[in-house]
């Protein structure tokens, strides 16, 4: 009884102060780096790599003295890939006074945060988000990110689909998204333009909707050999399984958001054949393998979408941090596009619109249930 | 004109789905003038358990028809305990209250119904395995009809004639008709009122499910969020229909998914939400209580 009066009275307000005291003298000098993107909902397996792999460099830069001799800190906010959310995200990181920010993950969300970022003049890092007016408007200066824009991406998919498959009709579907649409519209200019094949179709979809069998009834009516599909992985399953139910043999084909392990895990053998762009392959930089081990340390799985580019955008911000010498904006926005750094993706460093110079996509088919690279 | 019916069916497909839940909807508005938003969510973890069931199933080695059967009665089973149990938590307290309280609890329900399962299970999306059989005769009308299609709208259309026949020939279905006609007045005559309201969620968890397994084996995906869209929709098709009546639900249910159907197929599904919508509209401006519903007459 009596060590129990000593513990609620004596050690608990001992504790509460002892953290207390130290957290105040932590932040105080620490580097705060923002992480921001989805860590819930429907798209959290394309958030969560970042968090895990900004956790790791910032413990191993950490362990080794930190950068300037200050600490890194993350502040790790979610939201959920929904643009109204990361504007309050990107307020509350404003607020907290982060020196960058690693994110946002999906495009529409960025695009929504960024002006916020601009205008309190924080750099962002963004490994994943691909919308080309992100960067190619030149609105936002502070933006970069460690993933070829869209535009790339549907240049190599048209490429692929008029040279090496050789088709000739094509249906172009998207799923309305900032990302899918985005996608899909340079497609079908690149395709339109070639004049080797035409575009039969050209539409939305609604996501989350209950059912997708009147746009795949449309498909097959239009007499396409392929699907170009601008958008994420959930309703990419769908179409392609209510497609093979129905035993239409047409080519799907589609962009980075479907290639996720996940859509092989829900669309099954549907989703043999399927092909999807995707960043190169770098199973065999040594660096990349090194960060993949790294993660199977730490947490004891595999590391899921984007965990690479995060990976680099870290690198790369700790990096220019370290050649500015300071944390202030216009030196670390030059020395990020001085200073070239060896990452996981290759050499990169960045050019005038933010973009990462040396990264790029390849094409990617499912094969025995994974995602092999096509040469 | 192949392409026409191929789109009918289609339409016809969906439009069963949203009926079934509809129902839902639509009982539970005739006998308590409340909207219950965590309908969808039943719905929901129908599809969820359904898939737990189903994996148990196969793991112990059944196959076909058995486990679908099996899995759809364990889900009816657990879906009808969940609709009984949101109705005493979270409608029952608040009968008394003025009528937006229950509409607030509903939606605080769906919330947390919607973070329950995602917390509990996962927030990914789950692959749903296809239940429905396939079998020979199948094959043969696979050209006109797909066979999940043709299950479906078979399926839908037994258990809503097994619903009207229940409405109309039981002594409970003649129950529920006198408590949403006047419910004072049933209980004066000796209808237990809350054993009827009880059993009107019952009754709607449990088509809610039967919807959750149909739409999930077709479509062969599920997560956490997939009653909030298809809850949307079914909602709107009872008040296109008209809520409170049943006929009414499934023809607004059917005339819905046909209008989403036809408006893709010969228009654009960019606008699909747009069609639905736009004719909940125009039928509202000329039938205010919507095709089949009777004009309200405000009780005081």
């Amino acid at each position: 009884m009596k060590n129990d009066l000593l513990f609620r009275w004596i050690l608990i307000p001992f504790f509460l102060l002892t953290f207390g005291t130290s957290s105040t003298t932590f932040s105080a000098e620490t580097i705060k780096i923002g992480i921001a993107g989805a860590h819930t909902g429907d798209l959290a397996s394309y958030g969560l790599p970042t968090v895990k792999a900004a956790e790791l460099i910032a413990n191993s830069v950490n362990t080794k003295g930190g950068i300037l001799g200050r600490k890194i800190q993350l502040i790790i906010e979610d939201e959920a890939c929904k643009p109204e959310l990361a504007t309050n995200v990107a307020t509350k990181l404003v607020s907290q006074k982060v020196d960058a920010v690693i994110g946002h993950i999906c495009s529409g969300a960025t695009k929504a945060a960024l002006r916020t970022y601009k205008d309190a003049e924080i750099i962002v890092i963004s490994p994943s988000a691909t919308s080309p007016e992100l960067s190619l408007s030149g609105q936002y200066p502070n933006f970069h990110r460690t993933i070829a824009p869209d535009d790339t991406q549907a240049r190599l998919v048209a490429d692929f689909a008029l040279k090496t498959l050789k088709l000739k009709k094509i249906a172009v579907i998207h799923d309305k998204g900032d990302y899918g649409k985005g996608f899909a519209e340079y497609a079908k200019i690149f395709i339109e333009k070639s004049k080797d094949a035409k575009v039969v179709l050209y539409e939305g979809i609604t996501p989350g909707a209950v059912d997708y069998s009147a746009i795949v009834q449309k498909i097959k009516y239009s007499g396409a050999d392929a699907i170009v599909y601008g958008g994420y992985h959930p309703e990419a399953a769908s179409v392609v399984q209510l497609m093979r139910k129905r035993n239409m043999k047409t080519i799907f084909i589609s962009d980075d958001g479907v290639k996720d392990q996940t859509f092989i895990k829900v669309a099954a053998v549907a989703a043999e054949g399927v092909y999807a762009s995707g960043p190169k392959d770098t199973t065999k930089n040594p660096l990349a393998i090194a960060a993949i081990n790294e993660h199977k340390k730490a947490y004891g799985t595999e590391p899921g979408s984007f965990y690479l580019n995060a990976y680099s955008a870290m690198l790369a911000i700790v990096n220019a941090i370290d050649k500015a010498k300071t944390t202030e904006y216009k030196a670390v926005h030059k020395a990020l596009r001085n200073h070239s750094i060896d990452t996981p993706l290759g050499k990169i460093k960045f050019n005038d619109r933010g973009d990462a110079i040396g990264v790029g996509f390849s094409m990617y088919q499912v094969k025995n249930g994974i995602y092999v690279e096509l040469k | 004109m192949n392409f026409f019916w191929d789109l009918f069916l289609g339409g016809l497909t969906r439009g069963s789905i949203y009926a079934l839940l509809a129902l839902g909807y639509t009982m539970v508005y005739g006998i308590l003038q409340l909207i219950n938003f965590a309908h969808g969510e039943i719905y929901m973890i129908g599809a969820f358990s359904a898939l737990i069931v189903a994996s148990i199933l196969t793991m112990q080695g059944l196959t076909g028809l058995s486990v679908l059967i099996l899995a759809t009665i364990a889900t009816v089973l657990y879906a009808a305990a969940y609709g009984f149990t949101v109705e005493k938590i979270a409608y029952k307290p608040l009968r008394q209250s003025s009528r937006l309280s229950p509409l607030i609890s509903a939606i605080g329900m769906s919330i947390f119904l919607q973070n329950y399962v995602m917390l509990a299970q996962t927030s990914d999306f789950l692959p749903f395995p296809n239940l429905l059989p396939q079998s020979n005769f199948l094959d043969s009308i696979s050209s006109v009809i797909g066979p999940s299609d043709f299950i479906i709208i078979v399926t839908s259309a037994a258990v809503m004639s097994a619903l009207t026949l229940l409405l109309k020939f039981t002594k409970m279905g003649k129950a529920m008709r006198a408590t949403a006609q006047d419910q004072t007045m049933a209980m004066l005559t000796g209808v237990n009122v809350n054993r009827v309201i009880s059993r009107t969620f019952i009754i709607g968890s449990a088509l809610a499910a039967i919807g959750g397994i149909l739409i999930a084996s077709h479509v062969g995906r599920i997560n956490f969020y997939i009653g909030f869209n298809a809850g949307i929709k079914a909602f709107t098709a009872a008040v296109l229909g008209g809520i409170g009546s049943v006929p009414g639900a499934v023809l607004g249910g059917l005339v819905l998914g046909l209008a989403e159907s036809f408006g893709t197929g010969y228009i654009s599904s960019d606008y699909e939400s747009v069609f639905a919508f736009a004719l909940l509209i125009l039928i509202l401006i000329f039938k205010p209580d919507g095709i089949l519903g009777r004009s309200s007459q405000q009780k005081v």
